[in-house]
């Protein structure tokens, strides 16, 4: 199977690889996915007092979709609120990165990343 | 600086020997004859070059030249050998006895037998994909017909003790079918030996061209099989269809080098895959061999990297041609029956990658892959929350992951 040049470059170039401090109430953690099916992603959101998601950093277990699709979140939750974070969507991180059909799982689980580190951000701060 | 692309597939085919491409080409422009013509020298010339050909690839299990069907490939052997045994005697009983690791060609054919009232049991391996003889016993009934395992496994390599089962076999009365694909030529294998009736072989993987395939059956005593391909009767009845010429042609050619050579192509084979071994787990932690350590065709590495992903992993490695156990790299996005049934976790056999040496790697070759496997396999760990998680001591089985 071919690779889309955006995701190559992503996988080659990954974006905001690496940790923040879990145990800080600013960052949210989400882990999203399972070993067993071959795909594990974790997205850390730093966010500020204003709701702005000020850094993203990823590490994932999977293959280069999977990567990509969460190398390309991190640049996109960049600078945005945590409300428009949440419109991020699945079928846009597909388009951009143009995976085939086998692949629409990689995005799911990036969107699905997005929604738990928020989640846990909110949990942190007693928001929810 | 080597060569790229590397070519380390070997068990997904081989390219054609330039010997066995020399001996081909006169059958594709003067000797184009049908073997199946009587009535002149074309045909003659066909059907002789044909004959020699089965003797040669007969000589390399051990049989004789009027034991050999052609065919278009070791599915159709595959196909050809259970179901025209299930068919021809069925009036014996309606079981077969076969494994869980076999190559699908056996595992689908026995389901669709399934489907038309025959009971089929798919036996176990123990974690090295080694069939022990005795289960093969316990499985066999007063019903069985017909036995199907393969010689040596495809993904992992193991070497099943044929021998002992082809024993077995016989003495409960049933045919014994081989799926030798991955082992002739490769270690030494003898219909006799293996007390087979009927065994499947594929010119492609042995060097020969691609299409082309031979089913072994045994004359004494007499083995019968009804037909799936019907029409003029070629192949004494069992394989209606005008010969592929070159193309057996080719794999007799393939046959002979591969007979003639063995002995010391194994065992260069066996260095340089050791060597691969050594290089890579002396390297890198967490790593795990699938498969028998040494009850193994020469030419198969198949290594599991723990918290790193198979298909990515590939990626990092363009320029080599490799295969994997990971569910992403195959249609169904099922990780491989093969791992599963030698009780491997899901997780590792994502993680894994099947090395193919052959006739024509090199040792630069094999260091250059091993370097690139460590390298890949370091970056990617680098970016895997499993790995970090691993390093702190946090148990992976304990989490309670979303499967989806």
């Amino acid at each position: 199977m071919a690779y889309s040049d955006k995701v190559i470059d992503h996988y080659e170039n990954p974006r905001n690889v690496g940790s923040l401090d879990k145990d800080d109430p600013n960052v949210g953690t989400g882990l999203v996915g399972a070993p067993a099916c071959g795909d594990v992603m974790r997205l850390q959101l730093k966010i500020n007092a204003d709701g702005v998601i000020e850094d993203a950093k990823f590490k994932t277990f999977g293959c280069g979709s999977a990567i990509a699709s969460s190398s390309l979140v991190t640049e996109w939750v960049k600078g945005k609120t945590v409300e428009d974070a949440l419109k991020i969507s699945n079928s846009a991180i597909a388009e951009e990165l143009a995976l085939p059909p086998v692949k629409i799982h990689c995005s799911v689980l990036a969107e699905d990343a997005i929604k738990a580190a928020i989640a846990d951000y909110r949990k942190k701060q007693g928001k929810e | 600086m080597v060569k790229t692309p590397i070519y380390m597939d070997y068990q997904a085919t081989t390219p054609v020997d330039p010997r066995v491409l020399e001996a081909m080409l006169p059958y594709f422009r003067e000797h184009f004859g049908n073997a199946a013509s009587r009535s002149h020298v074309f045909g003659w010339t066909a059907e002789e070059a044909s004959e020699k050909a089965r003797e040669q690839v007969a000589s390399l299990i051990g049989g004789t030249g009027r034991e050999i069907i052609w065919t278009s490939g070791a599915t159709e052997s595959i196909n050809l050998a259970i179901k025209g045994i299930a068919n021809f005697y069925a009036d014996r009983g309606k079981h077969i006895v076969t494994c869980k690791t076999e190559h699908p060609a056996v595992l689908d054919t026995c389901k669709r037998l399934e489907r038309s009232g025959w009971e089929v049991t798919y036996l176990d391996v123990d974690q090295t994909g080694r069939l022990d003889p005795e289960a093969v016993r316990a499985a066999m009934t007063d019903q069985t017909v017909l036995v199907s395992i393969m010689a040596a496994n495809n993904e992992i390599g193991t070497i099943h003790p044929i021998a002992e089962i082809g024993e077995i076999v016989k003495e409960k009365g049933a045919f014994f079918h081989v799926d030798a694909v991955q082992a002739a030529g490769k270690i030494p294998f003898d219909v006799n030996e293996a007390k087979a009736d009927l065994v499947s072989l594929s010119s492609h993987k042995m060097y020969g061209p691609k299409g082309v395939g031979a089913l072994w059956i045994r004359r004494r005593p007499r083995v019968r099989l009804t037909p799936i391909m019907d029409g003029g009767g070629h192949e004494r009845g069992m394989r209606s269809g005008t010969l592929n010429v070159p193309g057996v042609v080719g794999f007799g050619a393939a046959a002979e080098i591969a007979k003639n050579e063995l002995a010391e192509e194994s065992a260069r084979i066996l260095k340089l895959r050791q060597r691969l071994h050594e290089k890579i787990v002396s390297r890198l932690d967490f790593v795990h061999l699938n498969g028998h350590p040494e009850h193994r065709i020469p030419g198969n590495l198949n290594l599991s990297f723990a918290y790193v992903e198979g298909e990515g992993l590939l990626m990092a490695l363009k320029n080599v041609a490799l295969s994997s156990g990971s569910a992403c790299t195959s249609a169904s996005l099922e990780p491989s029956h093969v791992l599963r049934a030698c009780g491997v976790d899901d997780e590792l056999a994502h993680s894994s990658i099947r090395f193919g040496l052959g006739r024509f790697t090199t040792e630069e070759e094999v260091d250059y892959v091993a370097d690139q496997v460590v390298a890949g396999v370091n970056r990617l760990r680098e970016m895997s929350p499993l790995y970090e998680m691993a390093k702190e001591g946090i148990d992976l089985k304990s989490i309670a992951w979303t499967a989806h």
